[in-house]
């Protein structure tokens, strides 16, 4: 048997994961409906004070994505690890860190994308000037695939525990760090009117970096997983 | 083979490891009580308060090795976990997850050192510093490969899911640290740079002292915790069961 193109079995497992996504729609709300909850506490512990909800707006949009992607990354690879799909995988023939890919992107593309989307309606409830709202987007967009790309080595690195998800947030939270410096700052630097070119550059250096190391190490963690 | 490449596989056998470890490990706690000695007299009497500082600058020469102390065993786990990786020998599996705790209680000392001299000196115990913040980042990062490492039941795998997270961080780390730094700082700089250092030699060379005392205080430390979980690891094997016969001998004989 023949293997198939590196093409044909990616855009085959993306295949596979967004039917699985779709067929499972009520579980992917969650961590959405999640994330509305969380910014929707800010404003009840703080106070309404627009002004106080301006300023801290980059940094609570951004921490809720963080705590709504790891949320989501738990079962990550879970069922599939639990179902021996995982092994079959592996087993495949096919380079595992391509694989490990084509579920980080179906991963973002059903959890991350979601956040991005619903972002201007964040914004909006934590009164967060126009100007930063665009800059919000922006680093969303160039963020969020980094949240998934990290936090896919901290799941594989979980995945055969039985209680993985809270120790995932320990691993993977420390590693958010710099995202999280530098995200805000560019929103808030919007919002000054200064110049935020150069934070936004910062995180699209993050994600090359993430998008070519971390299938890689992803895929080892795998193979731990399932020795 | 030559002679080194016999001592690298030798080093290799737990049963060997146990016995050279264990006959270098005094010599160690040698080195760092002496040089402590040393380093703290010279440190505490014999050099100068700071002009600024006064007597609280006494408090940097622990701080500061010991800062020095939990970088460096964390990028020792990073080499130590990357060795275990990629060659699958045991002993840097063990080495690899026994620094770890070392390199935690090097951080917390750093920290809390840190805070008691920022007191008088800044006013204030804690700040969002970067230079702290990326410590204390350093902190959670060393937890996670402890917690890691602690969740699995074969110690095997443990180990190399500990040295993977390692190796993760390490990469990570470099990036938190000038984040970090570029977000916030209020630290002093630092006072050693490619052009020698800012420090006079009275004031140095307590510093200096105590940096080695500490890692001959890690090497000791270290080698006593690999031979222990070695020692446990290998419970049920022979060589394991005779040194435990032999302690158990030499301590009825007492």
């Amino acid at each position: 048997m023949s293997r198939p193109a590196l093409s044909t079995a990616f855009m085959a497992l993306l295949r596979r994961d967004f039917l699985l996504a779709y067929r499972r729609r009520a579980e992917l709300l969650q961590p959405l409906v999640f994330l509305l909850v969380v910014v929707t506490l800010f404003p009840l512990g703080v106070g309404p004070s627009p002004q106080l909800l301006a300023n801290i707006a980059p940094g609570v949009i951004w921490i809720a994505a963080l705590l709504a992607s790891v949320l989501s990354l738990d079962s990550l690879f879970r069922s599939d690890y639990e179902d021996g799909t995982l092994e079959q995988m592996v087993l495949s023939g096919q380079p595992l860190a391509l694989i490990a890919l084509a579920r980080i992107v179906a991963h973002w593309l059903v959890a991350g994308l979601p956040i991005v989307i619903l972002s201007p309606v964040l914004a909006l409830w934590m009164n967060l000037p126009e100007e930063g709202v665009p800059v919000l987007l922006k680093s969303l967009v160039i963020g969020t695939p980094v949240l998934s790309l990290i936090g896919a080595i901290g799941a594989a690195l979980t995945v055969s525990l039985k209680r993985g998800g809270q120790l995932l947030s320990l691993l993977v939270f420390p590693l958010y760090v710099p995202l999280l410096i530098l995200a805000t700052s560019a929103v808030s630097s919007a919002v000054a009117g200064l110049p935020y070119n150069g934070q936004l550059g910062l995180i699209l250096a993050g994600l090359i970096g993430a998008l070519t190391l971390a299938p890689f190490a992803t895929a080892t963690a795998l193979k731990l997983s399932l020795s | 083979m030559n002679r080194f490449m016999l001592f690298f596989h030798k080093t290799g056998s737990p049963p060997w490891f146990y016995g050279f470890a264990g006959k270098l490990i005094p010599w160690l706690w040698a080195g760092f009580i002496i040089l402590t000695a040393i380093g703290l007299y010279m440190g505490l009497v014999l050099a100068p308060p700071d002009y600024q500082q006064g007597e609280s600058v006494r408090i940097m020469y622990v701080h500061v090795p010991a800062a020095w102390m939990s970088m460096m065993i964390y990028a020792m786990m990073a080499v130590m976990g990357f060795i275990a990786l990629v060659w699958r020998i045991r002993i840097m599996e063990v080495m690899m997850i026994s620094s770890a705790p070392i390199g935690a209680a090097f951080t917390v000392i750093a920290l809390v050192s840190g805070s008691m001299w920022g007191r008088p000196t800044w006013g204030t115990y804690w700040v969002w510093d970067a230079r702290m913040t990326s410590e204390l980042v350093l902190l959670f990062l060393y937890i996670g490969v402890i917690a890691l490492y602690n969740a699995y039941d074969e110690p095997r795998k443990a180990a190399k899911a500990a040295s993977l997270m390692a190796i993760v961080g390490a990469v990570n780390l470099p990036i938190i640290h000038f984040s970090v730094l570029w977000w916030n700082t209020l630290h002093q700089g630092s006072s050693f740079s490619a052009d020698g250092s800012s420090i006079h030699a009275s004031m140095l060379w307590p510093l200096l002292l105590m940096a080695f005392a500490f890692k001959f205080y890690y090497g000791a430390n270290l080698l006593s915790r690999a031979r222990l979980r070695l020692l446990k690891q290998d419970h049920r094997k022979r060589w394991a069961q005779e040194v435990i016969a032999e302690g158990l001998l030499a301590g009825g004989a007492k």
